[in-house]
């Protein structure tokens, strides 16, 4: 059984560990700290730990104001409040400002599971995509996010990382982490299997299953959407008769949309986009969910069949 | 450092010339907000004359005062007192607006002087109570201001971080409301009532000083006041008259966003002498 861990247990251990090193760095949550778990950051060092209770505007306007003098700010909460209840905040004082403010958003996506639809963020990657200055991680595991959080302390200006609440399954050899620079996990010229987050796991079953029908997939991890490695999805346009896009989001505005503009512009080519069409998350498990979204290595697999038949 | 402190006739002095400079860039600009930078100019001069620690020749001296103007639109005003104390040429001023200028409609960090975007009303108190966090973690002596409007404080961003200044007991934060009584659509308190005004700041934790926003003597004791307070921040209430000192300006919900004519500055400017 392939290691599983939370993506967010990672955070909390790899902000505890920055902490340590760099005195600069202070830490805000939003009453969410212990599902975030900065609460690691906070109780080691509580001097630069901020609570700002239920009030989401106000946290991401402060780490703007902490930020214009010089502090690397740490910003959690859940991917649903942190891009929608404070986009004008984080477009305004963040972006616009180009301030070194990093927003590590927890619980995105349908896989947060029971608490439904008001929790489940599916729009958030192109709330945040879409805004000037801004850098866009969403790490496909767990040793990822610790990557992803140490690429966003040593680049300057503001980022928006967005994490998973489920354990989630770590991807062997993937290769090492480059900001804007994806990873392609499988070699394969039939198909390009684009995707990010919990769907890379997904979507490495559906290569498998590929593979003992004679279908070689190459599939890409794209980890990084914004800068986005244009140049990895342009290759894969070229040399494969397919694109196929997982994620666990809208399929406008995020990394499905961010990979048809760039084959739209430059190669035209098939995109086929698995995500989540005009409708609301809703409470389930997370297995279950991912099943009634068609979002598993099964469904993907059936879109590879079908996009080639 | 601030400047040389000036008197009160020098400092009311100042305040005639800064509302000059605002009416000449705002009617060369054809757009802008002259009645809220006139309504402030009394409270923004005496603070950068006679208050604000701070170098134009080094506008990121750590140790700096830090201020900040929530209410972005006002921003001739401060675009005026930073040529003025030296952060860029004057003649910059007459670029207001203008595509490629370093002064932009709404406060931009490419001005020297400026330490935020604003414009965006409701955001900047949280910006200065990141300011004022910033100095209590790295232990410095530094002050932030921030200018407030009135129709702004309607706003549940303010609150929020109302809520949390007293909370965080940053008592090196002072706002100043410039509570000319006017917003777009007309007076604030048929938009959208503020009352008890006061009252509410005193409820929310912070310290409130109620002054005439026009009297440099009562502006001058209020900053000083306020810097003695401990453990809270302070919140200068400044009554204040939308557009003053240009009689047709005064009191009239028109000029919130609408420049003066050329015709119109140059009786202003008549009036300023």
């Amino acid at each position: 059984m392939a290691e599983q861990l939370y993506q967010r247990d990672v955070y909390g251990q790899t902000l505890l560990e920055l902490g340590k090193q760099d005195k600069n760095i202070v830490v805000l949550d939003a009453d969410l700290s212990c599902s975030t778990k900065t609460c690691f950051f906070a109780k080691e060092f509580p001097g630069r730990f901020f609570n700002f209770g239920v009030a989401e505007q106000n946290m991401m306007a402060a780490a703007a104001g902490l930020a214009s003098c010089g502090k690397t700010v740490f910003v959690s909460t859940f991917a649903v409040f942190a891009s929608g209840r404070a986009w004008d905040q984080v477009r305004n004082s963040i972006s616009y400002n180009n301030f070194n403010v990093k927003i590590v958003a927890t619980h995105a996506g349908i896989t947060v599971g029971p608490d439904g639809a008001s929790h489940q963020a599916l729009e958030d990657i192109a709330l945040m995509r879409v805004l000037p200055n801004m850098n866009v991680i969403v790490p496909c595991d767990g040793p990822q996010t610790a990557d992803s959080v140490n690429a966003a302390l040593k680049t300057p200006g503001p980022f928006y990382i967005r994490l998973g609440r489920p354990k989630i399954t770590t991807i062997e050899n993937k290769g090492e982490f480059k900001l804007g620079k994806a990873q392609t996990i499988t070699e394969g010229s039939d198909v390009a299997i684009i995707a990010c987050g919990v769907m890379v796991s997904e979507a490495l079953l559906a290569v498998k299953n590929l593979a003992q029908k004679g279908i070689k997939a190459r599939l890409i991890n794209m980890h990084t959407i914004r800068p986005l490695d244009n140049e990895v999805i342009l290759k894969a346009a070229k040399e494969t008769k397919l694109i196929v896009v997982c994620e666990e989001h809208n399929v406008i505005g995020g990394l499905a949309s961010a990979v048809q503009e760039v084959v739209a512009e430059n190669f035209p080519k098939k995109v086929i986009c698995l995500g989540i069409r005009n409708r609301f998350g809703q409470s389930g498990e997370p297995a279950d969910l991912l099943k009634e979204y068609n979002l598993t290595g099964l469904d993907i697999e059936k879109a590879v069949l079908s996009g080639l038949s | 450092m601030a400047n040389k402190q000036l008197t009160l006739a020098e400092l009311e002095n100042k305040a005639k010339e800064i509302r000059r400079l605002i009416i000449e860039m705002l009617a060369r600009a054809g757009s802008g907000h002259p009645g809220g930078s006139l309504s402030a100019t009394d409270l923004v001069t005496a603070l950068y004359f006679n208050v604000l620690r701070f170098n134009p020749k080094d506008p990121q001296w750590p140790d700096r005062d830090r201020f900040h103007m929530s209410k972005g639109h006002c921003c001739p005003l401060w675009y005026a007192i930073l040529a003025e104390t030296g952060y860029f040429p004057k003649k910059e001023l007459l670029t207001l607006r203008q595509l490629g200028s370093i002064l932009q409609g709404h406060p931009d960090r490419g001005t020297p002087g400026i330490e935020s975007a604003s414009g965006s009303l409701g955001q900047g108190l949280s910006v200065a109570l990141g300011m004022s966090l910033a100095a209590k973690v790295d232990k410095k002596d530094y002050r932030v201001y921030v200018l407030l409007g009135d129709g702004e404080s309607q706003e549940g961003n303010i609150w929020e971080a109302a809520m949390a200044a007293a909370h965080f007991s940053v008592d090196n934060l002072c706002a100043i409301l410039d509570y000319n009584g006017f917003q777009i659509d007309g007076k604030v308190k048929d938009v959208m009532n503020l009352e008890p005004l006061s009252a509410k700041w005193q409820a929310f934790g912070w310290n409130t000083i109620e002054i005439d926003g026009h009297n440099m003597g009562e502006i001058l004791s209020a900053y000083e006041k306020a810097k003695t307070v401990k453990s809270k921040p302070t919140i200068i209430i400044a009554h204040t008259v939308k557009g003053k000192g240009v009689s047709f300006m005064e009191n009239v919900a028109g000029f919130h966003g609408r420049a003066p004519t050329k015709e119109e500055a140059a009786k202003a400017l008549e009036e300023l002498k």
